[in-house]
C-alpha cells in the first residue's frame, strides 16, 4: 500500500479513512447519548449507555417477569415465520398465475389494488374482532404485511422473463408445466427473492407492532411495551437494538443467498 | 423427413388494421437439405420460422413435417434464436442437457450425450462455465449443441450469426457446415447476408419485402467447401444480389 504524501498519522494504519467515515456517525451518536444522559440525568427519559449494555449483557435473564430478551425475540421470530410462510405460499403462486394468465390477472387485479395501500396495522382492530387476541390475529397482520411485496415482485419477475427462454424450452420439447418449473421459476427467482427479502423486513416490523396489541403476553414487542409501562427505558432501548440486529442479520442472510445463487442476473448481458 | 409449407399466409393486426406479413409461401424442403431464407429486414423471415417451429399460428395454410401437420412446438424441429437464449442460471452442460432432461432421460445418460455435443461444437472443457462467461460465438455454439442434443430432424436457425463479427461468423459458418455434414440434419437458415447464403446453402429462398412472398428459389451447386474468392462464387453472389437489389424490394 502506498502512503499518502504528508505526515501519515499513526492511527491511519489501524483505521483507514474509508472505515473512519463509516464509523464516525455511530461514534458521534454514542458520545452525544452519553453526554445527554448525564445532562438530563433522568433514566425514565434517557438511560445511560451502561444501563442498556447491562440489559444486553444478560440476554437470557428474565426481565420484569416477562421473559428474557432472547426468549421473546425467538417467540417473535417464530410468529413472523408462520405469517411469512403463509404470505409467500399465497403470493408466489398467485403472482405467477397473474403474470402468466390475463384472465387470472384481470380477476384479481382490481381487488388487490384496493387492498394494497392499506397499511397492515390498519387491520389490527379487525384482526382482534375476528380472531381475538393471540397467534392467529398476529399471523394475519404479518401475512398481510409480507404479502404485497412478495406478490408484486413475483409478478415483475415472471413478466421480465425473456420470451425466447420459454420459447426455446418449448421447442426443446418442454411441456407447459415443465416450462413453469424449469424456466419461469428459475428465471423469476432473483426477483421473487427480492420480494421475499422486502416482505420479511415488513413482516418483522409488523410483528413488533402486532405484539403491542393489548392482551399479548410474549414477544419482543410485548417486552418493550411492558417495559414502557414499568418505566424501564433501558429495556426499551435494548429491545429496539435487538429488533434492529435481528432484522439486519436476516436481511444479510437473504443477501448472501442472493449473491451466491443469483449472480447470473447481474452478469448476464 | 420432408418439410412442406403449404400456402402459408400470416396477417398481423396493428391498431385495428390487419395487414399481411407473409403471403402464400409454398415450399418443400428435402431431408438433409441446407436451405437459406434470404430477404430484406421486416419481410417476415422470423415470422416464417416461428410458424414452422409451431411457435406461431399461420393465418392460412399449413406446415407438414414427416406427413404430420404442425400444430405446436415439436421436438422434430428445434429453433435456434439470434439472441442464443441460453438459460443463464444453468451451466453450459446443463443447458445442453435441457431437452434430454425434459424427456426424462436419466442424469448419467444425458450428461454423456451433452458432453458429446459439447465436443462436437468444439467447446470441451467449458462444461461447468455459465453462459455469461462465454463470448457471443461460444454461446451460439452452445445453443447449437443444445438443439442437436435432442436429435431433431430439422434445425431452424434465425440469423444465428447475425450479432457476431465477420471473423467469428466465417468460422462458425464453416463449423456449422461440418456439423451438418456429420449429423445430416435438415437446416433452414434465415439470414439477410447474401454472402452467408451463397456460402452455406444448397438452395436459397429469396423473399420479397413485406408482405413477404417467395420471389425466386436459387439452387447453388458449387462444390463444398466453397471458396468465397472464386469466380463462380462471385457470379452466383452477384446474381442473388441482383435479386434482392431490385427496386421493388428496397425497403
Ligand atoms: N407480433 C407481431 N405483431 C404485429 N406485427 C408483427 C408481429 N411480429 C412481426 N410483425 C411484423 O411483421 C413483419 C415481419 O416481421 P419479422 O420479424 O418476421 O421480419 P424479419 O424478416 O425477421 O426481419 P429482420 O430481418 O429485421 O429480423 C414486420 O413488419 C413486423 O413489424
Ligand atoms: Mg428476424
Amino acid at each position: 500500500m502506498q502512503m499518502p504524501p504528508g505526515k501519515p498519522q499513526w492511527w491511519h494504519q489501524i483505521l483507514p479513512k474509508s472505515v473512519l467515515i463509516k464509523i464516525a456517525l455511530p461514534i458521534i451518536i454514542i458520545i452525544s447519548w452519553e453526554v445527554l444522559s448525564v445532562l438530563i440525568d433522568n433514566p425514565f427519559i434517557l438511560p445511560s449507555i451502561e444501563s442498556v449494555l447491562l440489559v444486553l449483557s444478560e440476554p437470557f435473564a428474565d426481565i420484569l417477569g416477562s421473559g428474557s430478551l432472547v426468549g421473546n425475540a425467538l417467540v417473535s421470530l417464530s410468529r413472523v415465520l408462520i405469517g411469512f410462510i403463509i404470505a409467500a405460499g399465497l403470493a408466489i403462486p398467485l403472482g405467477i398465475g397473474m403474470a402468466r394468465n390475463g384472465k387470472v390477472h384481470d380477476f384479481f387485479d382490481a381487488t388487490l389494488q384496493v387492498f394494497r395501500p392499506i397499511p397492515p396495522l390498519a387491520w389490527v382492530p379487525l384482526a382482534l374482532a375476528w380472531f381475538r387476541i393471540g397467534l392467529l390475529s398476529m399471523v394475519f397482520i404479518i401475512a398481510i404485511g409480507a404479502f404485497f411485496p412478495i406478490l408484486l415482485n413475483t409478478l415483475d419477475g415472471v413478466k421480465s422473463i425473456k420470451k425466447t427462454w420459454t420459447e426455446a424450452a418449448h421447442t426443446l420439447g418442454a411441456k407447459e408445466r415443465q416450462v413453469l418449473v424449469n424456466v419461469v421459476l428459475p428465471g423469476a427467482a432473483p426477483t421473487i427473492w427480492t420480494g421475499l427479502r422486502v416482505g420479511f423486513g415488513i413482516a418483522w416490523m409488523c410483528v413488533v407492532a402486532a405484539e403491542m396489541m393489548p392482551g399479548t403476553n410474549s414477544g419482543i414487542g410485548y417486552l418493550i411495551i411492558t417495559s414502557y409501562n414499568w418505566g424501564q427505558v433501558q429495556v426499551i432501548i435494548a429491545g429496539i437494538i435487538i429488533i434492529g440486529v435481528i432484522g439486519l442479520g436476516i436481511d444479510y442472510l437473504f443477501k448472501i443467498v442472493e449473491r451466491k445463487k443469483f449472480m447470473w442476473r447481474e452478469l448476464d448481458r | 423427413m420432408t418439410l412442406i409449407l403449404k400456402n402459408i399466409g400470416k396477417e398481423f393486426e396493428q391498431r385495428d388494421i390487419r395487414s399481411p406479413a407473409l403471403v402464400s409461401i409454398n415450399l418443400e424442403v428435402e431431408e438433409k437439405e441446407f436451405t437459406c431464407v434470404l430477404g430484406p429486414s421486416g419481410c417476415g423471415k422470423t415470422t416464417l420460422l416461428r410458424i414452422i417451429a409451431g411457435l406461431e399460428k399461420p393465418t392460412s395454410g399449413k406446415v407438414i413435417i414427416g406427413g404430420e401437420i404442425v400444430s405446436g412446438p415439436t421436438s422434430r424441429m428445434v429453433m435456434i434464436f439470434q439472441d442464443y437464449s441460453l438459460f443463464p442460471w444453468r451451466t453450459v452442460i446443463d443447458n445442453i442437457a435441457f431437452g434430454l432432461e425434459m424427456k426424462g432421460i436419466g442424469k448419467e445418460e444425458r450428461q454423456k450425450k451433452a458432453v458429446h455435443y459439447l465436443d462436437l461444437v468444439g467447446l470441451s472443457g467449458f462444461e461447468e462455465n455459465f453462459p455469461y462467461e462465454l463470448s457471443g460465438g461460444m454461446r451460439q455454439r452452445v445453443a447449437v449443441a443444445r438443439a442437436l442434443a435432442i436429435d431433431p430432424s430439422v434445425l431452424l436457425m434465425d440469423e444465428p450469426f447475425g450479432a457476431l463479427d465477420a471473423q467469428t461468423r466465417n468460422m462458425l459458418q464453416r463449423q456449422l457446415l461440418e456439423i451438418w455434414d456429420k449429423t445430416k440434419k435438415t437446416v433452414l437458415f434465415v439470414t439477410h447476408s447474401v454472402d452467408e447464403a451463397v456460402f452455406m446453402a444448397d438452395r436459397i429462398i429469396v423473399l420479397t419485402s413485406r408482405p413477404g412472398t417467395i420471389k425466386e428459389v436459387v439452387t447453388i451447386d458449387l462444390p463444398r467447401p466453397r471458396d468465397r474468392t472464386s469466380q463462380d462464387f462471385a457470379t452466383v453472389r452477384r446474381y442473388v444480389l441482383s435479386l434482392i437489389d431490385e427496386p421493388q424490394s428496397i425497403q
